[in-house]
């Protein structure tokens, strides 16, 4: 099981470097998103992987009888995701405010806050 | 049945049956103070007039705050609050030693200083914007990341200064915030995932994220866990946070175009944060690692430093001339984290002091000089001198400070630096830090000779008021930056107490799990 889910996370680690190699933020933005998502299934993984074992002790004992799903990846991704969210609409709103203002998507053509062939300081007075 | 059980039930060994002592409350109290005034600043969100003073007040707070922590740890050692009563390492707890409290004293004093200056920098539309919350709770962010003892917890606390940057970054909504907001909010985000993941293998490794337990279990997990590349993915993730060379190019297409204030506060407060956490991290969790990798970051140091302060050579507006400022000090603090040895460290931590409250005093300064010189180019500022020569004296003062000249603060950490090098037989880094001093000598220089000491024809273009306002926050940024330079010992003493806490973590760990209360 680790082992599909490594793959699976390894894939999601390329297409996210990849889409975030690219030009345009629209594309960037969805390479975060696929980052965000890929690091929540390391999460997952890096905790006990078992199949559909709630953590739950029974009255009488003071430990679970046997192996049990690992609950604190859970609730660690629980906060990853709140966060990766919230931080995904903020970069939603701001890609699109910028491609509103200054007209491009292409992080080539944002130029305005590092101007091309700017002047060099003064050499002398 | 469960009743019974419930009476049965030993929960020493688990819970803090105890009630918090008063002391320890103050360990949350630089993150309290300015989460609870952040949220009664959004509720008077509107009360534009109200806003600043509420600001100040709980900033002054902080600090009262801050300070009374990091007397009682000078007197007591650390101190730990866990929370949900909930023993650790499974409640998350906050563990404040020298290093943290002491940076987040800092860090407070600097955004008091900010706060009373942006009384008269930010207007009407940027307080109704929400300059001052956003302010409070990235504070809220700087302290939490400083005394949190959880390495997730650290992470959130990253994630909640970070969107207030944010929000502090695009205050304006001007063409060139747009674009700088983008650069810096998709590179802060993606090194602020680099750290997760980095957080989620080491949690994969150890079972544990609080970092007194991994600091005390890493000698036994070191044979079966690759710790080596976990400490490489996390210098990758602070390095970006830190704008060390070669991730950080997001700082100089982003730190020019806020508001001057703005500037000054990221300038001055959250690369520390970065180098914070490389200090918490590399030294105290995994010293061998960071021995193995010490010849990797002394050439980012380096390479920091030099690259930093050629590109502000080569800038026309002075805010950009800052930005690279900041960088190359970032790198002279990586030099002692390199080193790794008490005095170097001890140098970083005098250097982190000093850097939080020079660059932000250098911000300030240049929103004065443009107040005053209608510009930031160096083509066009000149001729302060000549009607205000107190300015001239405050650049001077602040110049010798960045450059690690007498009497200003800036030369004790150098020296110190320099010593720790040559000490550790590195005097290739010493030669850095020795040429980086010289650069910025003429880097900041040139600003001076421009700017303030060449001859203006048209003087009346000039402002002729003086800002009384920016006088007063100039002076008390310079009051400790001469302190330092004159009569460093105290600062000293503490540094040094900060880098031996995380160098031998024993008193850390046992504050944290006292008696052999070991899980």
């Amino acid at each position: 099981m680790e082992a599909i889910l490594a793959v699976t996370v390894g894939i999601f680690f390329a297409v996210a470097i990849y889409l975030m190699l690219s030009r345009h933020i629209i594309r960037i933005l969805l390479g975060v998103s696929i980052f965000g998502n890929a690091v929540n299934l390391t999460i997952f993984t890096s905790g006990r992987v078992v199949r559909e074992v709630p953590p739950i002790i029974p009255v009488d004992l003071d430990v679970p009888a046997g192996v049990t799903a690992n609950p604190l990846p859970q609730a660690l991704i629980l906060t990853a995701i709140v966060i990766s969210f919230s931080f995904f609409a903020f970069l939603l709103v701001l890609a699109f405010r910028t491609y509103q203002e200054l007209g491009t998507d292409d992080t080539d053509g944002l130029r305005v806050a590092e101007p091309e062939g700017e002047e060099l300081p003064p050499l002398g007075y | 049945m469960a009743v019974q059980a419930h009476e049965t039930v030993d929960l020493s060994g688990a819970m803090v049956l105890a009630p918090t002592s008063p002391a320890d409350w103050l360990v949350i109290a630089p993150v309290a103070i300015p989460l609870v005034f952040g949220a009664v600043l959004l509720i008077f969100r509107h009360e534009t007039r109200l806003q600043a003073g509420i600001a100040i007040a709980g900033l002054i707070a902080t600090l009262a705050g801050n300070v009374l922590l990091l007397s009682h740890i000078l007197d007591h050692g650390p101190a730990v609050m866990t929370m949900g009563r909930w023993l650790p390492p499974f409640g998350i707890s906050f563990a404040a030693d020298i290093l943290g409290a002491s940076l987040a004293l800092v860090a407070t004093l600097v955004a008091l200083v900010c706060a009373f200056y942006s009384t008269a920098d930010i207007g009407m539309i940027g307080r109704r914007y929400g300059f001052y919350p956003f302010l409070l709770l990235m504070m809220a962010g700087v302290g939490g990341s400083f005394l949190t003892g959880d390495i997730f917890n650290l992470y959130v606390w990253f994630e909640v200064f970070l969107i207030s940057s944010f929000g502090l970054l695009v205050l304006g909504s001007e063409h060139r915030q747009l674009d700088g907001a983008t650069k810096y909010a998709i590179l802060n985000l993606v090194g602020t995932t680099f750290f997760l993941t980095a957080t989620a293998l080491l949690y994969g490794a150890f079972g544990t994220l609080n970092m007194a337990d991994i600091a005390r279990k890493a000698d036994s997990v070191r044979e079966a866990a690759p710790l080596t590349t976990l400490s490489v993915f996390f210098l990758l993730a602070f390095a970006m946070k830190a704008a060390a060379f070669p991730v950080n190019f997001w700082l100089p297409a982003s730190y020019h175009t806020p508001r001057i204030v703005t500037a000054a506060l990221f300038g001055g407060v959250l690369t520390k944060v970065g180098v914070y956490a490389l200090l918490r991290v590399l030294v105290m969790l995994f010293p061998p690692e960071r021995a193995l990798l010490s010849g990797v970051i002394a050439w980012v140091a380096a390479a920091t430093m030099i690259v930093g302060i050629m590109g502000a050579l080569s800038q026309t507006d002075l805010r950009r001339v800052l930005g690279f400022v900041v960088i190359s000090s970032v790198g002279i603090m990586l030099a002692g984290l390199a080193l790794g040895t008490g005095e170097g460290l001890a140098g970083t931590v005098f250097y982190a002091f000093h850097s939080m409250i020079v660059m932000a005093a250098l911000y300030l300064l240049a929103g004065i000089m443009n107040g005053l010189g209608g510009s930031y180019s160096l083509h066009t500022l000149s001729g302060l001198y000549a009607r205000h020569p107190l300015i001239a004296a405050f650049a001077l003062v602040l110049i010798l400070a960045s450059a690690g000249l007498p009497p200003a603060s800036g030369l004790w950490p150098k020296v110190m630096l320099v010593r720790a090098s040559l000490d550790a037989g590195q005097g290739w880094l010493a030669f850095a830090i020795l040429a980086t001093g010289f650069l910025t000598t003429l880097a900041l220089g040139r600003v001076f000779i421009l700017a303030i000491w060449r001859q203006r024809d048209d003087q009346a273009l000039l402002e002729t008021a003086s800002p009384f306002h920016g006088y007063l926050t100039l002076a008390i940024l310079t009051v400790p930056v001469l302190f330092m330079g004159l009569y460093p010992q105290p600062v000293i003493d503490i540094a040094e107490r900060a880098a031996g806490g995380i160098l031998d973590a024993s008193s850390y760990i046992g504050t944290v799990f006292p008696e052999g209360a070991l899980p």
